[in-house]
C-alpha cells in the first residue's frame, strides 16, 4: 500500500512550478527588450546578445518543465489535477517557444520596417508581452488564489484584443501602401508572428478559466 | 461452525456480502472513481474498519432492531434475513433505490405478522424518524461542512498541490471513519436478527472477551469485507465517475457528512452522554448510507448557485423508503409460512 509522502515532495514541486513561471516571465522581458533594440537599431550586438539570452531562458524553462513533468508523473498527486497541470505547463511552454521563434526570425530575416510602422510594431510587441505576462499571473493565481484567476484572465482577453486591433490596422496600412507585394507579405508575416504570442496566451487564459471553475470550492 | 448453523447464517452473510459490495462505494466511491485512492488501499482500509466498527460498536443499532421483534428461532432469523436479501436483490434488479436497513426491518415486521404479534409502534416510529432524519441531517451537515471548508480555504489561500495532498489524506482518514461507522451502524442489518438465537459462548482472546453477539458481528463483518473485495470496485467506479462529478473537497465533505450521520445513529456513548445531560438522544437505528450520501449531495446542491437539485432522486428515496420494508415484510410472511409448512422447520419457538 502506497500512502502519500508528507509534504516534502509537494513543496519541492510547488517551488519548481514557481521557478518555471519566473522563467516564462523572464523570457517575456528579454523578448520585449530585444524587440525595442531591433526596432531602434536593427540587428546589433545588443540585440544578438538578447537573442542568445532568450534561447538560454527558453532552454532553462524546458529543463524545468521536463523535471516538473517527471516529478508529477511519479508523485502521488490526484490524477485529475496532475493531468490539468501537465497540460497547462505544456501549453505555457508554447509561449516561450513563440518568443524564441519571433526574435530568431527577426535575427535571420532582418525585415526592413519603415519608420512609419516602427511605433506600431513596438506597440504590438509590448501588447503581446503584456498579454503573456497577465497569462502567467493568472496561471500563478490558479495555484494560490483561485478567486483572482478571473481578474487576470479578463486582462489577458483585453490585451489580446488590443493586439488584434493593432495587427489588423497596421496590416491594412501596409497593404494600402506603395511597398511591393513581397515586402507587404514579409512585414505582415511578422505582425502575425507577434500576434500569435497573444493568441496562445489567450488560449491558455481560456483554459485557466475552465480549470478554475472545475476546482472552485 | 456446524454446517447447519452456517446454512442458517447464510442469508445474513449474503446480506452482508451485498452490503459490502454496494455500500463501501458510498465511502470510497468518489476517491477510487476519481483515482485519488487506489482500490487496493480503499478495500483494505474499508474492510479493516468495517469489521472493527461492527465488533466494537455494533451493539447499539442491533439492540433497537431486537426491540422491533425478538426473533427467537434460527429458522425465523434465517427467513427474516433472507426476505431482506431477496427484497434488496429484487429492487436492485428493477433499478429501484434500496436500503438493507429498511429491508431487514420489513423482514422482522413480517415475522411479527406471521407470529400474530404486534409491532411496537413506538419502535417503528423511531425507525421512521431515523430514515427521514438521516438524509436531511447529512444534507445539513454537508452544507455546513462545505461552507466552513470554503471559508477556510479562501482565507488561507493554500497552494493547490498541497490542498490536493491534504484532501487525499483526508479521504483516507474520513474513509476509515466512514467504514467504522458503516460497520457500527449497519452490522445490525446483517446479523441483528441472529443475536437472540446466537449459539456462540463468550470467547476469551487474551485480555479481550468477545461476546456471543460480537462473534456474530465479526463473522458478519468478514462477509461485508468479502463483499468489498469481490464486488465493490465496479460500484465504486460507477459512483465516482458516472453519477456525480464532485471537486475533491466536496467529495471529502460528502463522505464526512455521511459518516457522521451513520456514527450518530450508532454511538451508544454519545446517546448515553446526551441522555445524561437531559438532551434528546438520537435513536440507535440502522440507517441507509446510500440515502445519507444522496442527502449530503443534495445539501451541497442547495448551497451551490446554478446547481440544480435532482428532486426525482429525492422522490426515489421516498419511494424506496415505503416500498422496501413492504416488499420485505411480504416475502418474510410468505417465507415463514413455506419454511413451517413445506419444510417443517421450527419457525415458531
Amino acid at each position: 500500500m502506497k500512502l502519500p509522502s508528507l509534504f516534502g515532495g509537494t513543496r519541492g514541486l510547488e517551488a519548481q512550478i514557481d521557478l518555471y513561471f519566473d522563467k516564462v516571465q523572464e523570457a517575456g522581458l528579454v523578448f520585449g527588450r530585444a524587440m525595442e533594440l531591433y526596432l531602434e537599431r536593427g540587428v546589433s550586438e545588443g540585440f544578438e546578445e538578447l537573442v542568445r539570452r532568450v534561447t538560454e531562458v527558453e532552454e532553462e524553462a524546458d529543463d524545468l518543465r521536463r523535471e516538473i513533468e517527471t516529478q508529477m508523473t511519479t508523485h502521488t498527486l490526484i490524477p485529475e489535477l496532475r493531468e490539468d497541470v501537465l497540460s497547462l505547463i505544456e501549453q505555457v511552454d508554447e509561449v516561450t517557444n513563440h518568443y524564441e521563434a519571433a526574435v530568431y526570425s527577426f535575427y535571420i530575416q532582418q525585415p526592413v520596417i519603415d519608420a512609419a510602422y516602427r511605433a506600431d510594431f513596438a506597440e504590438l510587441a509590448r501588447m503581446v508581452q503584456q498579454t503573456a505576462e497577465e497569462m502567467v499571473t493568472a496561471a500563478r493565481a490558479f495555484f494560490r488564489d483561485l478567486s483572482a484567476v478571473r481578474d487576470h484572465v479578463k486582462k489577458v482577453q483585453f490585451y489580446e484584443s488590443e493586439a488584434d486591433k493593432i495587427t489588423t490596422r497596421v496590416g491594412r496600412q501596409i497593404f494600402e501602401s506603395d511597398l511591393d507585394l513581397a515586402q507587404k507579405m514579409h512585414l505582415t508575416s511578422f505582425l502575425d508572428r507577434l500576434d500569435s504570442i497573444a493568441d496562445t496566451a489567450e488560449d491558455i487564459g481560456d483554459k485557466l478559466s475552465i480549470l478554475t471553475i472545475k476546482r472552485m470550492v | 461452525m456446524s454446517p447447519g448453523l452456517f446454512a442458517y447464517l447464510s442469508s445474513g452473510l449474503f446480506l452482508g456480502w451485498s452490503l459490502g459490495a454496494n455500500d463501501a462505494a458510498n465511502i470510497f466511491g468518489t476517491a477510487v472513481g476519481t483515482r485519488m485512492v487506489r482500490f487496493a488501499t480503499a478495500a483494505l482500509i474499508a474492510s479493516v474498519f468495517v469489521i472493527l466498527g461492527a465488533v466494537i460498536s455494533g451493539a447499539g443499532a442491533s439492540h433497537t432492531l431486537g426491540k422491533l421483534g425478538a426473533i427467537n428461532t434460527l429458522p425465523g432469523a434465517f427467513m427474516a434475513a433472507l426476505a431482506a436479501a431477496l427484497s434488496v436483490y429484487l429492487m436492485t434488479q428493477r433499478g429501484l433505490p434500496v436500503s438493507t436497513s429498511q429491508a431487514i426491518v420489513g423482514g422482522i415486521i413480517g415475522w411479527n405478522l406471521f407470529m400474530g404479534r404486534p409491532t411496537d409502534p413506538a419502535v417503528v416510529s423511531k425507525f421512521a424518524f431515523a430514515w427521514v432524519a438521516s438524509p436531511i441531517m447529512a444534507g445539513i451537515m454537508s452544507a455546513l461542512l462545505f461552507l466552513f471548508a470554503r471559508a477556510v480555504l479562501r482565507r488561507v489561500k493554500i497552494h493547490l498541490l498541497r490542498q490536493d495532498h491534504y484532501t487525499r489524506m483526508g479521504l483516507i482518514l474520513v474513509g476509515a471513519f466512514g467504514a467504522y461507522s458503516l460497520g457500527a451502524n449497519n452490522i445490525a442489518n446483517v446479523m441483528g436478527v441472529f443475536v437472540e438465537v446466537s449459539p456462540f459462548p463468550d470467547l476469551q482472546l487474551g485480555p479481550v472477551v468477545l461476546s456471543s453477539a460480537q462473534q456474530l458481528f465479526l463473522i458478519g463483518g468478514i462477509a461485508i469485507a468479502v463483499g468489498i473485495y469481490t464486488y465493490s470496485e465496479r460500484v465504486m467506479l460507477t459512483v465516482g465517475q458516472d453519477i456525480v462529478r464532485l471537486t475533491p473537497v466536496a467529495a471529502l465533505v460528502v463522505v464526512l457528512a455521511q459518516s457522521l450521520v451513520l456514527f450518530l445513529f450508532a454511538s451508544q456513548s454519545l446517546a448515553a452522554w446526551l441522555v445524561a445531560h437531559h438532551l434528546p438522544a438520537l435513536p440507535l437505528v440502522p440507517v441507509s448510507s446510500s440515502q445519507a450520501v444522496v442527502g449530503a449531495v443534495i445539501g451541497l446542491g442547495l448551497i451551490t448557485p446554478g446547481e440544480r437539485v435532482r428532486w426525482d432522486v429525492v422522490r426515489n428515496i421516498a419511494v424506496g423508503w415505503l416500498l422496501t420494508p413492504t416488499v420485505a415484510a411480504l416475502i418474510s410472511v410468505v417465507g415463514m409460512f413455506v419454511l413451517q409448512n413445506v419444510f417443517n422447520l421450527p419457525v415458531r419457538p
